[in-house]
């Protein structure tokens, strides 16, 4: 099997398999007062210290949940309600076009049921959104935006944001800024004091932890209604046992995939320059979607995520695409998965300005910690015939 | 072969793509998305187009331990299946949209496509057996399904595969028992999938732009009432006709014909629906088209059989009926058979 599906979810890193299955044969509610109890809340601590050394945030600003579609939860509805109680005139909310559903979904919701009012901001050609469209936009709006929402790096086309200057531009209206930012944190180098933002979702099954465990980083002056109340365990933003064993499992991923960034960064734009290279050179009229790969960096780091290889087969269904790699043990994506896990276009493409049927006709590979030179080879081999093949189908219906 | 298996969710579908890959084929599971916008849940018994129907299919798949995937054909349906059925409609036919998926879509759209990604056939869950291009009857003549398959053409049927013609319902829901599959208990679909809440009129209401007409007594000539609009009228239909005063004789009236460029519905006994002879266009034949003698011909879906003598020509065909049937409808399918063998099917264009 050839797995170029990492921004999917990537195989779990043995020190967090290790660090997993050792803490799960223990007993212990950290809001316990004995020594078990105690010793979980150890644990947790610390683990919560980790983390917040790796991505450059205070041990209270880490708020546990159980992942990324929480943590964007939590951050748009909980500050957009602390926001609206605060002065009733915040009812707006600010999404980028390229948003995950975990945000543009929470963010239509509160525009359908609590009354607010919803504002996107376009992208670029290459799915970024520029400072400058944040700040015409705030212009207009500032006493009445809640929260504005853009996401660290895009999980379908790997674009990446300057999320310092969105930061800056929101601050300057006095309005706080969320990042999703689930794709960048153990891809892109990510420290949240100096990216200025409010509030920032990661979570651990895309860095080599394990699934159902995040977390919200949430400033300690932001503030962030509850959506799940309780026993007020974390910050009273959020209620529920915590998880031990997947609390120790996602800090030792956080920091290992953090310690391993600078390596990954080279390694991996190298393995993802020579995939497109070579794809486009079995299909020349494949293009590539998103931030060209010379581009300038972005805040000192790249412009794309560096295991990201985004691309349109003029002629292709991407569903037959995916289907033919699949039946020659290629694993990729079409880009995000959908419920009935019906093929729509994709959001983040049409947003882009990329016709409907290229947008129909695209393949994510996404390369991760595990990704060889192999793994590349057996994509370029495969591509070829796998296109040709599904024009021929598209050709015929 | 490398065979690709059309799973709607339900019990057929599944137990036919399980038989496939038991005999040896290489199968992989598709489940059509028919509607753009699929209801989360599935309403009682009716449809398979909801997310719950597609989850249902993928469940079957991954204990078969088969590839699958969900095919968008939502566009082609609406062309091809609901826009035609709702022209039919308005243009005072009956039609047959399982016939026109399995002609248009399931052996045409979804073949096509599936022969140039290197498969060799389709299989479905339809209950009928078809044996060296001969396509016949099921086994189990409650859901004999060859009446909506006889219009697929030699080419068509060459590349189809029907496991469950020669087993009776009972065996293939308990054959799903024993193989795990969820949805071994799962309800028979019927009605229209697309109009999932078995309202067909209400269905058509929305989407035609309707001019009431008259109801006609065709003894009489007497207008007896009037109607808010054609469609949704069907030949043979009793209930629903909206007439106040029962009829002189008291007995039940039916609709006999529909006009629709006068928008008369003409209605009257029961006996007057008895049809003797029929016309009908667009045939395909099957292995030739020899046979016009002791033959049956079938009208609808269900039911409807009768001995016939049936004269070809070039552009359709001619069926005199040995025994008068009723309810016969322009639009419907008349498909000839010889013993348990179809020979061909047309669509019904008069009736005397
Ligand atoms: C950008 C982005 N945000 C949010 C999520 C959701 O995260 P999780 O799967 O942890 O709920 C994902 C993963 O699919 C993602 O790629």
């Amino acid at each position: 099997m050839t797995y170029l599906d990492h921004a999917a979810t990537t195989p779990m890193l043995p020190v967090a398999v290790a660090r997993y299955s050792e803490a799960l044969g223990r007993v212990g509610n950290p809001s316990s007062l004995h020594t078990a109890g105690r010793r979980a809340r150890k644990d947790v601590e610390e683990a919560r210290e980790s983390i917040a050394g790796a991505v450059g945030a205070l041990p209270t600003e880490v708020v546990l949940a159980t992942g990324g579609t929480e943590a964007d939860n939590l951050a748009v509805k909980g500050i957009y309600w602390a926001r609206r109680e605060a002065d009733p005139r915040h009812t707006g909310v600010v999404v980028s076009a390229v948003e995950h559903h975990a945000v543009l979904d929470a963010a239509e919701w509160l525009a359908e049921h609590e009354g607010a009012t919803l504002h996107v901001l376009g992208v670029d050609e290459t799915g970024r959104v520029h400072p400058s469209a944040l700040r015409e936009l705030l212009a207009a709006h500032a006493d009445e935006i809640a929260v504005v929402s853009v996401m660290w790096a895009n999980n379908e086309v790997g674009s990446v944001n300057d999320v310092r200057a969105l930061a800056d531009v929101a601050h300057e209206f006095d309005v706080p800024l969320h990042t999703d930012a689930v794709q960048a944190v153990g891809s892109l180098p990510v420290d949240f004091a100096t990216s200025g933002a409010d509030a920032l979702s990661l979570t651990g099954h895309k860095l080599g932890g394990p699934v159902g465990v995040g977390a919200l980083l949430l400033r300690r002056d932001a503030s962030c209604m509850p959506l799940l109340h309780g026993g007020g365990q974390e910050r009273d933003v959020r209620s529920g046992t915590l998880d031990v064993a997947g609390t120790l499992s996602l800090a030792a991923a956080v920091h290992a995939a953090v310690d391993d960034v600078p390596r990954r960064t080279v390694e991996l734009a190298g393995l993802r320059d020579d995939l497109v290279a070579r794809l486009v050179a079995e299909v020349p009229d494949a293009t590539l979607n998103g931030v060209p790969l010379d581009a300038a960096p972005v805040a000192g780091g790249p412009a794309r995520l560096p295991g990201n290889a985004h691309l349109s087969f003029p002629g292709c269904e991407g569903d037959s695409l995916l289907m033919l790699l699949d039946a020659h043990e290629i694993e990729c994506s079409t880009g995000s998965a959908c419920t009935a896990g019906v093929a729509r276009p994709s959001h983040v493409l049409l947003a882009m300005g990329v016709e409907e049927a290229a947008a129909r006709g695209s393949l994510r590979f996404s390369l991760g910690h595990s990704s060889t030179a192999a793994d590349v080879d057996a994509a370029v081999a495969a591509i070829g015939p796998v296109v040709e093949r599904a024009r021929g189908a598209l050709a015929r219906s | 072969m490398r065979v690709l298996a059309a799973m709607s969710g339900g019990v057929d579908s599944a137990v036919a793509a399980a038989r496939a890959r038991d005999a040896g084929h290489d199968v992989v599971g598709v489940h059509l998305a028919l509607s753009a916008k699929p209801a989360t849940m599935r309403e009682g018994a009716r449809g398979c187009c909801s997310v719950e129907d597609s989850h249902d299919a993928r469940r079957c798949a991954d204990v078969l331990d088969i590839p699958f995937y969900v095919w968008d054909m939502a566009a082609r349906f609406t062309e091809d299946v609901v826009e035609p059925f709702v022209a039919e409609y308005a243009a005072g036919r009956t039609p047959n949209p399982c016939l026109r998926c399995n002609e248009k879509i399931k052996f045409s759209a979804v073949l096509d496509r599936a022969l140039a990604l290197g498969f060799d056939a389709v299989v479905t869950g339809h209950y009928a057996r078809l044996t060296d291009g001969v396509l016949r009857r099921a086994v189990d003549p409650d859901k004999d399904q060859s009446y909506v398959l006889g219009v697929l053409t030699a080419d068509q049927l060459a590349h189809a595969m029907f496991p469950l013609g020669e087993s009776p319902k009972s065996e293939v829901r308990a054959e799903a028992a024993r193989r795990g599959l969820v949805v071994a208990e799962k309800p028979d679909s019927h009605d229209i999938c697309f109009i999932p809440s078995g309202d067909t009129r209400g269905f058509l209401a929305d989407r035609l732009s309707e001019a009431p007409g008259e109801l006609v007594d065709a003894v009489s000539g007497a207008v007896l009432g009037r109607h808010s609009g054609v469609a949704g009228f069907t030949v043979g239909q009793r209930h629903g006709l909206g007439l106040q005063a029962p009829a002189a004789d008291g007995r039940p009236r039916y609709v006999l014909g529909i006009e629709p460029v006068s928008r008369q519905v003409t209605v009257g006994p029961v006996e007057e629906l008895d049809v003797h002879a029929l016309s009908a266009s667009a045939p395909v034949w099957h292995g030739g088209h020899g046979v016009t003698e002791d033959v049956v011909v079938q009208v609808r879906a269900h039911g409807g059989l009768a001995p016939a003598r049936v004269t070809v020509s070039d552009d359709g065909l001619e069926a005199a009926l040995a025994e008068p049937l009723r309810g016969v409808a322009p639009g419907q399918a008349v498909v000839v058979y010889s013993g348990d063998r179809v020979l061909g099917s047309a669509t019904i264009t008069s009736t005397r």
